[in-house]
């Protein structure tokens, strides 16, 4: 494969292909994502005059937060070469707990979810560093005992409790500055912080190092399993967050939602170019890789002849697309 | 009868130490626990369950356990080989979403296209996770979302299956044994010899263990894998149609929901270790069957779905930590 922009003094030389090769892949593997939402965003925009209307667009990012913060959370979880099956179910108590606390008070509205879902991550997190068992498992019974628990809360998934009319509690998914959704608002300060805290903390370098090698890791002195509880712990949080987000949206504790959400912030954060195997990643991949899928949901609701049983056919394609060419391209890049 | 050599057997046998005595019998526990609990909470039915020992009741247990065994016999070779199928419950779904379609063409036909779908989808897990070098949980992750959507648009919404031959595989008998039962039991049995008796058997042991060595060995990895894949697939199809079978209708929105988990479950609690290096087909049938009975009893005595969960979720914690009792020696503990 020749290549056109290569250093004149090394022209021809098999190492110079190599390494714009090289950087070509971890293009790729960071912006294909990008790429393909751009794509995306290009061919809808064309095809549907209201695609890029205001409400439209603004739907689409306030449909998004919920997911993306799962997906924030998920990225960390990743980088260190874990994983967390339980967001799905978190999210959806968090919910519950938020809609049952807006009863009492906004202020336990926030600390309840935040207080309950922060110590299931705790516990995941605990007996995943210290008791050292696989995070699929810790995390897969998380997601049965929340679940369970969202359960035993609501009758059996009975009962759905309300926010009150006129509680302030509803300002927080509802209401907007400057017409930006405070929820979209949200994302965009989390995942800023998630970045200064990832490039700009010890906690974040850590945290590569370990989803990196984390034999190496432990020699070199770093806080392994302190690093790890506090991973799942920020995950949960995130997580129970995004419920509360949900509830106050909804104005509700809705207890259906969340099943399989895991596996799509899971989809999103690797369609973003983190990967599985840890100790790298990007935050803004994720957050593109979260939008993307909810842009494709999106346009295909507005092609109103498609059975919207296609964003799952679309979505489920473009993640394989995307990581058969991560791929082939970091093969190519070895070799 | 065991598949595995542990390292405090093939020692030399040395004088009964206190230290080597315990580790033995954490071994054995590891070992056999799912069979010990099994037979506890036999017993406990036995002794406190009404009408637990009687025909209809066991029946009904083996009728209800068959599917998700058959899934997760195909789940425990990949789990073997070190990887992870999470499309199964989509496959079941397909597989029982095309049967309606071809069911006028007659019912070997339509089976024998449902399995074929099992196999294609088996067949681009494994060209991904062995050809391309996708990680196995995000190549199976996407065929999920994408299978339940192709499920879905096949499928449309319930559909009944008016046929008698179809009817009478999931409703009929062979010497009072359920046709469904029966074919689980000879899946396991194959599944087992194939195992312990077959070079395909070895050879998946032997990557599972150590990839790179059995491909300097020599083994034909790749083409292990796919076998391994497709034979989950077609495993994931069959299941899929019993169910099918069962209910005389086809729901491609739940039906095997959650079924990866419930596989995945019954394998570890089986003692097959996530990381690959064994298959414990008895163990696989012995946590199949366990986590069946579990569900059954709770249901038995009314306890609320909630608990159920919560009380999977502790067990399943509970089993795992016992299987590590040797792994977290070997990996160096964090203090």
């Amino acid at each position: 494969m020749s290549t056109t922009e290569v250093d004149p003094a090394t022209t021809n030389s098999p190492e110079a292909a190599m390494a714009s090769r090289a950087r070509f892949a971890a293009l790729v593997q960071r912006q294909g994502a990008f790429a393909i939402f751009v794509l995306v965003m290009v061919v809808a925009s064309f095809s549907f005059d209201s695609f890029l209307s205001r409400g439209n667009l603004t739907g689409i990012a306030v449909q998004a937060s919920f997911l993306a913060m799962l997906a924030l959370g998920m990225t960390f979880v990743i980088m260190t070469g874990g994983i967390d099956l339980s967001v799905g179910s978190v999210f959806a108590l968090g919910g519950v707990l938020a809609a049952w606390g807006s009863q009492h008070g906004t202020l336990v509205a926030f600390a309840l979810p935040l207080g309950v879902c922060g110590f299931i991550g705790l516990v995941q997190g605990l007996v995943i560093a210290r008791g050292g068992l696989p995070p699929f498992i810790v995390t897969l019974a998380g997601l049965l005992f929340a679940r369970g628990l969202l359960l035993l809360l609501t009758d059996e998934g009975a009962k759905t409790y309300k926010v009150p009319a006129g509680s302030a509690f509803r300002k927080l998914a509802q209401n907007d500055l400057l017409g930006i959704p405070y929820p979209v608002l949200l994302v965009v300060l989390f995942f800023a912080i998630g970045a200064l805290v990832l490039h700009r903390t010890s906690y974040g370098a850590s945290v590569l190092a370990i989803g990196g090698q984390e034999d190496a890791a432990e020699l070199m002195g770093l806080p392994v399993a302190r690093t790890k509880v506090l991973t799942y712990v920020a995950s949960a949080l995130l997580a129970g967050f995004g419920g509360i987000m949900i509830a106050s949206y909804t104005s509700s504790g809705v207890t259906i939602l969340g099943v399989g959400l895991e596996l799509e912030a899971i989809a999103a954060v690797v369609l973003g170019g983190t990967l599985l195997t840890g100790g790298a990643g990007t935050i803004l991949g994720s957050l593109i890789g979260v939008l993307l899928l909810q842009v494709i949901k999106n346009v295909i609701n507005q092609v109103g002849s498609l059975d919207s049983d296609w964003q799952a056919v679309v979505s489920g394609t473009i993640l394989l697309g995307v990581v058969t060419l991560q791929r082939w391209l970091t093969r190519a890049e070895r070799t | 009868m065991t598949d595995t050599v542990s390292p405090t057997t093939t020692g030399a046998p040395a004088p009964e130490a206190t230290g080597r005595s315990r580790r033995v019998d954490s071994d054995w526990v590891r070992r056999n626990g799912v069979f010990v609990a099994l037979a506890l909470l036999l017993l406990f039915n036995l002794v406190f369950t009404d009408n637990f020992a009687t025909e209809g009741t066991l029946r009904l247990q083996l009728v209800q356990v068959a599917p998700v065994l058959i899934v997760a016999l195909g789940m425990a070779l990949v789990i073997g080989t070190e990887g992870i199928d999470l499309s199964v419950g989509a496959v079941m779904a397909l597989a029982a979403a095309l049967i309606p379609l071809y069911i006028g063409y007659g019912t070997g036909l339509a089976i024998g296209i449902s399995l074929l779908a099992g196999v294609v989808v088996g067949l681009i897990a494994g060209v991904l996770v062995a050809h391309v070098g996708v990680q196995p949980i995000v190549a199976t992750l996407g065929l999920m979302v994408a299978g339940r959507g192709v499920a879905n648009l096949f499928g449309g919404q319930i559909k009944s299956i008016r046929d008698e031959g179809f009817r009478e595989l999931g409703t009929g008998s062979i010497l009072g044994i359920p046709y469904v039962v029966a074919i689980a039991a000879v899946i396991a049995v194959i599944v087992g010899l194939v195992v312990r008796r077959t070079t395909y058997g070895r050879q998946l042991v032997a990557i599972g263990g150590n990839k790179l060595a059995a491909e300097l060995a020599g083994l034909p990895v790749k083409r292990v894998l796919v076998t391994t894949y497709v034979v989950s697939g077609l495993l994931a199809a069959m299941a899929g149609i019993l169910l099918a079978a069962r209910s005389q209708a086809s729901d491609p929105t739940k039906l095997g929901l959650l079924m990866e988990l419930s596989a995945i479950t019954a394998v570890v609690i089986g003692g097959t270790p996530l990381s690959g290096g064994q298959v414990r087909i008895l163990g696989t049938v012995a946590g199949a069957l366990l986590m069946q009975l579990i569900t059954a009893t709770l249901i038995f005595h009314n306890i609320q779905d909630s608990w159920a969960q919560i009380v999977q979720a502790v067990i399943v914690i509970a089993a795992v930590y016992v299987q590590l009792g040797r792994g977290t020696t070997r990996k160096s503990r964090t203090t």
